[in-house]
């Protein structure tokens, strides 16, 4: 039998992230309470607002059955703002948005700059032959990466410094960009290959 | 650190950047603010996005005279203070409205009925922008001339400002409703579904394959209780925008938060329910026998 991934679903394309895995032949289970957590294998993050699944994810009772898990070393991917929730600081979020210290990861929100200003552009990944086309949506930045960390791909802009947008610890993989808006399976595939 | 030039091919302003914050915002609740304190509530309350509005649809209603793009000093005051993003509205047709706005960096403009019309005949060449647009739409040909016009995103239009939610709902069947048919039409039934709802042929033919819209749609126009942000998202919207119905109601910072719930859980009837409990009077609202002027009908 295939994993079970679970999806968290209270907000944001959480969809694109389910098809994925489909395509790939892995179950797929949408995450919105607690009781969603019981039978998976690994969980993804989506994309979405990360200050509205923060709340969700504490109203809904959530956040403390899905941090134990973690702890425990479910492996976790995590996109855009699922890479905010996975990283241990986040730089000028809301004071009351909690995350989920995964990753020795520091992230700034909308490091980018504000929707006129997102990008697509194909990066070098570690690991992957061809480039990878990555979406970058009002996306975060990694500030600072602990030792522990591997750096899988950066991005460097015209008068901008090299960030790292692609890394990883142990099974958590997070990503400032969205593949999950594109047709290239390959970072899905990349996580998948751990479980 | 990895070697790479990555980043020295980057585009800006694509469909998919564009269509991407929309599906970024799904299953999330955008409210109009027309203060940054109204902002804070918003954001506070889980909301995805705020739309910065100098007046909410049921006080332009209400005071009547043109109503027109907000104050730039507002609309940077409301981006100073909150992290989501932040729409604003232009008038139908007024492009030069849309470009202000796209100078203040505002992340996506709606081209609202809302607002006085500018132009009788015109849409704005919404391909023209790096800032994505959404735009209100009664009907699946409405939808998809806006879509061919360069909208990135598709609200349902209901009817603004009065806090019922019945031209909500008609709009959305409508929309969906004929989705469906073409599904079920042969190809050569697909010139004439083109003609008849005055649609693009391949936006037409595109639709019947797929079965969706191109772009995501939300529904917007009346809705003012956790109920109502269930029945629209059962309907199949895939988001909410909540204009009067939050900051006209009795208490809005816990009715704000509980509409974001239902907005979430709008399969779950006891989460609806128990979000539902105490919140004060809802917005007062209005029968639509007794309007004036229906704001729907603006958009060509």
């Amino acid at each position: 039998m295939s994993p079970l991934v679970g999806v968290l679903a209270l907000q944001g394309a959480s969809g694109e992230h389910t098809d994925a895995l489909r395509k790939l032949g892995v179950r797929a289970l949408e995450v919105r309470m607690p009781e969603d957590l019981e039978a998976i294998d690994a969980i993804i993050l989506p994309g979405g607002e990360s200050t509205t699944i923060s709340m969700l994810l504490e109203s809904s009772g959530t956040f403390e059955p899905l941090q134990e898990l973690l702890s425990q070393g479910l492996p976790a991917f995590g996109t855009c703002a699922g890479m905010i929730m996975l990283s241990n600081k986040v730089l000028d979020g809301r004071t009351d948005q909690r995350s989920f210290d995964r990753i020795d990861i520091s992230v700034r929100r909308n490091a980018f700059g504000r929707q006129i200003a997102s990008f697509e552009t194909d990066i070098d990944v570690i690991g992957l032959g061809e480039p990878f086309p990555a979406v970058f949506i009002r996306a975060p930045g990694v500030a600072t990466v602990g030792p522990e960390v591997e750096v899988l791909a950066t991005v460097k802009l015209d008068e901008q410094p090299e960030i790292p947008v692609l890394c990883r610890q142990n099974n958590v993989l997070v990503s400032s960009f969205h593949p999950e808006l594109t047709d290239d399976l390959r970072l899905h595939q990349m996580f998948l290959s751990e479980l | 650190m990895a070697e790479s030039n990555s980043g020295s091919n980057s585009q800006i302003g694509t469909v998919r950047v564009k269509r991407g914050l929309a599906d970024m915002l799904r299953g999330g609740v955008i409210m109009d603010v027309v203060t940054p304190a109204e902002a804070k509530i918003a954001e506070d309350a889980g909301a995805v996005a705020v739309m910065a509005l100098e007046r909410v649809p049921a006080d332009i209603r209400r005071d009547g005279g043109v109503a027109r793009m907000s104050d730039p000093s507002m609309i940077e005051a409301i981006q100073e203070t909150v992290t989501i993003p932040v729409m604003a509205k232009a008038r139908i047709g007024h492009f030069a409205e849309a470009q202000v706005l796209e100078s203040l960096g505002v992340d996506y403009v709606d081209e609202s009925e809302v607002l006085t019309p500018a132009d009788e005949a015109h849409h704005i060449d919404k391909w023209a922008f790096t800032v994505p647009f959404v735009c209100g739409a009664t009907n699946l040909g409405e939808a998809l001339r806006r879509i061919s016009e360069g909208a990135c995103l598709i609200r349902s239009k209901g009817e603004a400002g009065t806090g019922n939610i019945v031209e909500a709902v008609r709009h959305l069947r409508s929309i969906l409703g004929d989705i469906r048919k073409l599904t079920q039409a042969d190809a050569a039934e697909l010139f004439d579904w083109a003609k008849r709802l005055q649609a693009p042929l391949g936006l037409v033919q595109e639709v019947a394959e797929t079965g969706t819209l191109p772009v995501p749609m939300f529904c917007a126009g009346g809705i003012a209780t956790p109920a109502d942000a269930s029945l629209v998202m059962q309907l199949g919207a895939q988001s909410v925008f909540v204009g009067s119905g939050i900051f006209k109601s009795e208490d809005p910072a816990p009715r704000a938060k509980a509409i974001v719930e239902a907005t979430t859980h709008y399969r779950d009837p006891a989460m609806v329910a128990k979000v539902s409990r105490g919140l004060g009077d809802a917005m007062p609202g209005l029968e639509l026998g007794e309007l004036d002027t229906k704001l729907s009908e603006r958009g060509w």
